[in-house]
């Protein structure tokens, strides 16, 4: 028997606008309002508008906070400066991804950490069983939050409708408290979709009227309701990894092309963190006889590949796992993540199929990411 | 949604048009394109196929999940709608009208087919 799926504090918005809605761990979250595709092109070209209220906000004040988690996750956390934010993940001993991250420096001493939904009481579990002998608190703030985000070119010009906040000194992985539409809110220009946009962190009771002011200021410019199915085929697109699928507690950061966020050259606690002997061993490992690379692949064909569908050679050997997969809007073709043998994972590689229920379906191998915005 | 009075429905989210010279025409429902999502892909059985009521005879792809299409009558297929092959929204768009899927020439109705306002009924619960 499990639980009754949380509904945030949009809910009633979204049965009102019609949504599909879908569980997602442990939530009960607006897949789609209309046309999944339509939502996925207006982030592409004008903006969307989503609630992500499932993610977990844990707080991490105090002298040592940055100590505890730079000691806890594999990134400089020390060396981020107040106001700016930070992609990192929190690996297990062996190595193992228990979750990505983004950490938010909200001042001297504090610190926000946003986790997936499906992990957050892992990751608050991890650090709390991390913090001993540091001088810092960690707060579950979950239910203290909710989270819109506008995303897409014109969010800028939507936001700033509605803020004097200074948006023009906003930098990508920044964020800084503000008023929205009357509604106080830590801004963050952060989001999972590859184009510009904002994460709106706010009170639970004040979400429904910045969503209400949202929709009104960005209609004139095509502003669209956006559900958890276009966030994916975003994300897809842009080559971001989703936890579950390319991420797991089997795969290190190097695994996932990733290593780049592992710091070992960071000094606090001499320089200890968990995960750092395994680490270091998969960093040599992804350097010297990579045994499975990320890699992109395109259809030539217009079947769908998806998550746990096998990667086969010319002769059907298999090569390999489609970790997420889906039709890709922008380049009107399928698209798909797959951990490919090295030898099969350059671009260009001939001969790459996915197993299509029992149909081998031929792929073309390219580099991540699939769609990078202009700037 | 409205199921147009006209057509019958089966269990598996098809209608099936009231026969002309013995040829139906078969698509899925409203319902079942509003449950898929934006379709993106459709594997339609071939002219001069047979198909078996209750059996698959194709697949629907949608952005979530892929979904297969049954046979709502026992059947020989005389045409296939190459429109919807090569714009699959139709679907989505037109369930009941653009975006029909095949014709069959009828060989046998299963006795369970469902009026509109039964089908109304099935899917309201």
């Amino acid at each position: 028997m499990t639980d009754a799926p949380r509904r945030t504090a949009l809910d009633a918005v979204h049965r009102a606008l019609g949504a599909t809605m879908t569980d997602f761990a442990g939530w009960d979250m607006p897949l789609r309002y209309a046309s999944e595709r339509d939502e996925h092109v207006a982030v592409r070209t004008r903006a969307g508008l989503f609630d992500l209220s499932h993610m977990g906000e844990i707080t991490v004040t105090g002298p040592q906070a940055a100590d505890l988690l730079d000691h806890a996750l594999v990134g400089n956390i020390g060396s981020v400066k107040p106001g700016r934010a930070r992609y990192t993940m929190i690996c297990q001993e062996d190595g193992g991804i228990l979750d990505d991250l983004i950490v938010y420096r909200l001042g001297e001493t504090e610190y926000m950490v946003v986790a997936n939904a499906s992990n957050a009481q892992t990751v608050l579990d991890a650090l709390t069983a991390r913090a001993g002998g540091f001088d810092a608190a960690i707060r579950d703030d979950r239910d203290a939050y909710a989270l819109l985000a506008v995303q897409g070119p014109e969010s800028p010009g939507i936001l700033k409708s509605v803020t004097d906040a200074d948006l023009d000194g906003l930098k990508y992985y920044a964020g800084l408290p503000g008023t929205v539409a009357g509604v106080d809110a830590l801004i963050a220009r952060t989001g999972y979709t590859g184009e510009d946009g904002f994460e709106l962190f706010v009170r639970p009771d004040d979400a429904p009227a910045l969503w209400a002011a949202l929709l009104a200021a960005g209609e004139g410019v095509g502003l669209v309701p956006c559900g958890l199915s276009c966030r994916d085929t975003l994300r897809l697109e842009a080559g971001m990894p989703l936890y579950g699928h390319e991420l797991t507690t089997a795969t290190t950061p190097f695994d996932a092309g990733l290593g780049r966020v592992v710091k070992f050259e960071k000094t606090s606690n001499g320089g200890a963190f968990v995960g750092r002997a395994a680490l270091e061993a998969a960093a040599a490992r992804a350097e010297e006889r990579p045994p499975r690379k990320l890699v992109g692949l395109i259809a030539e064909g217009r079947r769908v590949p998806r998550a746990g569908y096998t990667v086969v050679d010319a002769a059907g050997t298999v090569i390999g796992e489609v970790t997420s997969g889906a039709p890709s809007p922008t380049l009107g073709r399928p698209v798909a993540m797959a951990y490919v043998d090295a030898a099969h994972a350059a671009p260009g590689t001939e001969g790459v199929k996915v197993d299509i229920r029992g149909s081998h379906e031929p792929y073309e191998v390219v580099a991540l990411p699939f769609y990078k915005r202009e700037k | 949604m409205d199921n147009p009075q006209h057509l019958r429905y089966s269990k598996e989210h098809e209608w099936l048009s009231d026969a002309e010279g013995g040829v139906s025409t078969v698509g899925i429902t409203e319902h079942a394109a509003n449950a898929l999502g934006d379709v993106v892909y459709v594997d339609l059985p071939k002219v001069g196929d047979t198909i078996t009521a209750g059996e698959t005879c194709g697949e629907l792809e949608s952005t979530k999940s892929v979904s297969d299409l049954y046979a709502p009558v026992d059947g020989e297929i005389t045409e296939v709608n190459e429109g919807v092959t090569d714009d699959p929204s139709l679907v989505n768009t037109a369930p009941f009208e653009g975006g029909w899927l095949f014709k069959v020439k009828v060989t046998a109705v299963p006795d369970d087919l469902l009026s509109a306002d039964e089908y109304t009924a099935f899917t309201a619960g």
